[in-house]
């Protein structure tokens, strides 16, 4: 569940990186601002679920496409301002939200209400249906980026920016269409997951250093790997927390240790290519 | 003799000091810094500046590391906080007194430097980032797994204060001065022009028979000692070491200081340090909106000079000679040295 959830911001976040050449550290904010959306609308104003999760999309889309307009976009060239600018980004969702909702614990309703006993074991419908919509998106995302031509054109951006544009792929237009669709996963991964979880202001924080682990770990930019290495990461995370002393603490030291071991061992991740 | 130095020293400061702002502007503001106790009524104005001294002292050491050898440093909290740490734990179960802690502090944040120096060696640019990020947050994750030693969540409290306030605004505001004043030195020095070498291409400063390893791990070792100092100072002017002082925010709040005020310029990070924290202490009066207005003041910066704002405002006070490369005010039509038309 978790690595599915993971898989998930992970690409978006390898597509950024791979094609936009950009850690974009604002990418899990708006993973929360999703879920913010769909509570508010869902429990707040008291709307049917599935609309409001699809007004949850098309908010995020258009509230991280302006701030990519606004923000991002100028300042491209200067890879150390960028990273700032992305925090602040962060920064300015997590104080809005705070702001117009409240700093409460919150959450929302299940989409599929119950559970089924599998093996013994009672797992909520909800779970099973939040693994079962990652799986499909995945396997989504990867049909569009292997099998279509605009497809075609994001991963020949990534290989090569210059060479792309000299042969006729308009690299601003793919940099919009990356940013959109790895929005559009970061909503989506947002509103399921809003159900399983309390929601609050700083959960944005707490995702994004398994999400660089990953991103190392599968390779900087390499959504293959990334998708691999989101599902060992989930897993480790969940053991150490089960299994160790003080577990819990130890989730995010323990995601960092691992980045820290393939960065020395292997920097180009266990199935990227070196980018310099 | 004493008479000489003190001729010298006026016609000094009347020739290069006096007709340039960016020389004028420091000294004005560090005698203002000093005689502001006698005129100030209130003690917290004297807190807060104490605050931007500490953190100035932080961002000149990340300056140096990541300005001018350009090795992006994204955790640069983990010097602070073991410095702090330490300190903290020398202080509280030995009884030791600050001025034996502050320098083991800084010590012990060199040795951190070291050992995270050298994994850091085979690394570039945005692997060297991530890379640092992990270092303070596994070390915030062993502080959380032991809170017997480490005070967990809520912190160490009850340390040994440096003396009294006035006397430690007075202190910390000589230590910035004197470790800036160094580290100015050590940047504009031979080891310094080395550093910016590695910083615009790394091979070819090899190529030109540098030792970048060694030059790279110098950097880390000085940065750390200074970052030490300044969490070191921050433990015992504080009296409480909590958590916080090993978070990824307090590496963006100096990255953000830096940028803001100038990369790879020294000044730049001493102002950039007074700016943001004078800043985030004015907006207090709306504390529900602080971080919102200061996020997106930072963002408007960013896009509009993204050079810092210090840079920008010394380019618009004064010209650059082209003959002599000497600084003139805005307003000057001849240059005041060798009086080629500006």
């Amino acid at each position: 569940m978790t690595g599915g959830i993971l898989a998930l911001l992970a690409i978006g976040m390898a597509l950024q990186i791979g094609v936009a050449r950009m850690i974009n550290f604002a990418h899990t904010a708006f993973y929360m601002l999703a879920a913010y959306v769909i509570y508010s609308l869902a429990v707040v104003y008291g709307l049917n679920l599935c609309l409001s999760a699809a007004i949850s999309v098309m908010v995020t889309l258009v509230i991280g496409v302006v701030f990519y307009w606004l923000g991002i976009r100028p300042i491209k060239e200067h890879a150390r301002s960028l990273l700032v600018m992305t925090v602040a980004i962060a920064l300015m969702i997590q104080e809005s939200i705070v702001l117009i909702i409240g700093s409460d614990y919150v959450s929302t309703p299940s989409f599929l209400p119950g559970y089924i006993t599998l093996f013994g074991v009672r797992i909520l419908r909800q779970t099973l249906l939040t693994f079962g919509i990652s799986l499909g998106i995945l396997l989504l995302v990867w049909m569009f980026i292997t099998r279509t031509k605009t497809g075609k054109t994001i991963r020949a951006t990534a290989q090569d920016a210059e060479m792309a544009s000299l042969l006729g792929v308009n690299v601003e237009r793919v940099n919009l269409t990356v940013m959109v669709i790895s929005l559009a996963l970061a909503a989506i991964a947002g509103i399921i997951i809003a159900p399983l979880l309390l929601i609050d202001e700083t959960m944005w924080e707490r995702i994004l250093l398994s999400l660089m682990a990953i991103n190392v770990i599968g390779g900087l930019g390499n959504i293959k790997g990334s998708i691999i290495g989101a599902f060992i990461l989930g897993y480790v995370e969940t053991m150490v927390v089960f299994l160790m002393p003080m577990g819990a603490y130890l989730r995010g030291a323990f995601a960092m240790a691992v980045m820290l071991i393939v960065l020395t061992v292997k920097p180009e991740g266990l199935f990227g290519i070196r980018v310099e | 003799m004493m008479l000489a130095i003190i001729r010298r020293f006026i016609r000094y400061f009347k020739s290069e000091i006096l007709p340039v702002p960016s020389q004028l502007f420091p000294v004005l503001f560090c005698t203002f810094l000093f005689f502001l106790p006698l005129i100030a009524k209130n003690s917290y104005l004297l807190l807060i500046l104490s605050f931007a001294n500490i953190y100035s002292i932080f961002a000149v050491s990340w300056d140096l590391l990541s300005g001018y050898t350009g090795q992006f440093c994204f955790g640069h909290a983990l010097f602070f906080g073991v410095a702090a740490y330490t300190c903290a734990v020398l202080n509280l179960n030995f009884g030791l007194s600050p001025w034996i802690t502050i320098p083991i502090g800084a010590l012990t944040a060199v040795a951190v430097g070291l050992i995270v120096g050298v994994p850091c060696l085979r690394l570039r640019g945005i692997y060297l980032s991530l890379a640092t990020v992990s270092f303070p947050t596994i070390l915030l994750g062993i502080v959380f797994a032991f809170p017997e030693q480490t005070g967990g969540e809520l912190g160490l409290y009850g340390i040994t204060p440096l003396s009294s306030p006035l006397c430690n605004y007075y202190l910390i505001l000589i230590l910035m001065l004197v470790s800036s004043f160094i580290v100015w030195k050590i940047v504009n020095s031979r080891i310094g022009i080395i550093f910016q070498a590695i910083r615009e291409g790394e091979v070819t400063a090899r190529a030109s028979g540098i030792n970048t390893a060694k030059y790279k791990l110098l950097a880390f070792i000085i940065s750390g000692f200074f970052a030490g100092l300044a969490g070191g100072v921050y433990a015992h002017w504080m009296r409480t070491v909590g958590p916080s002082v090993l978070t990824t925010a307090l590496s963006f709040q100096i990255i953000t200081m830096v940028i803001l005020g100038g990369l790879a310029t020294i000044y730049g990070a001493i102002g950039g340090a007074y700016i943001v924290t004078l800043l985030t202490e004015y907006l207090r009066f709306t504390i529900e909106w602080r971080v919102l207005l200061y996020s997106a003041a930072v963002a408007v910066v960013l896009i509009c000079i993204p050079r810092g704002i210090l840079v920008w405002l010394r380019d618009r006070v004064e010209k650059l000679c082209p003959k002599c490369k000497k600084r003139n005010l805005f307003t000057r039509r001849l240059c005041r040295s060798c009086g080629v038309n500006i």
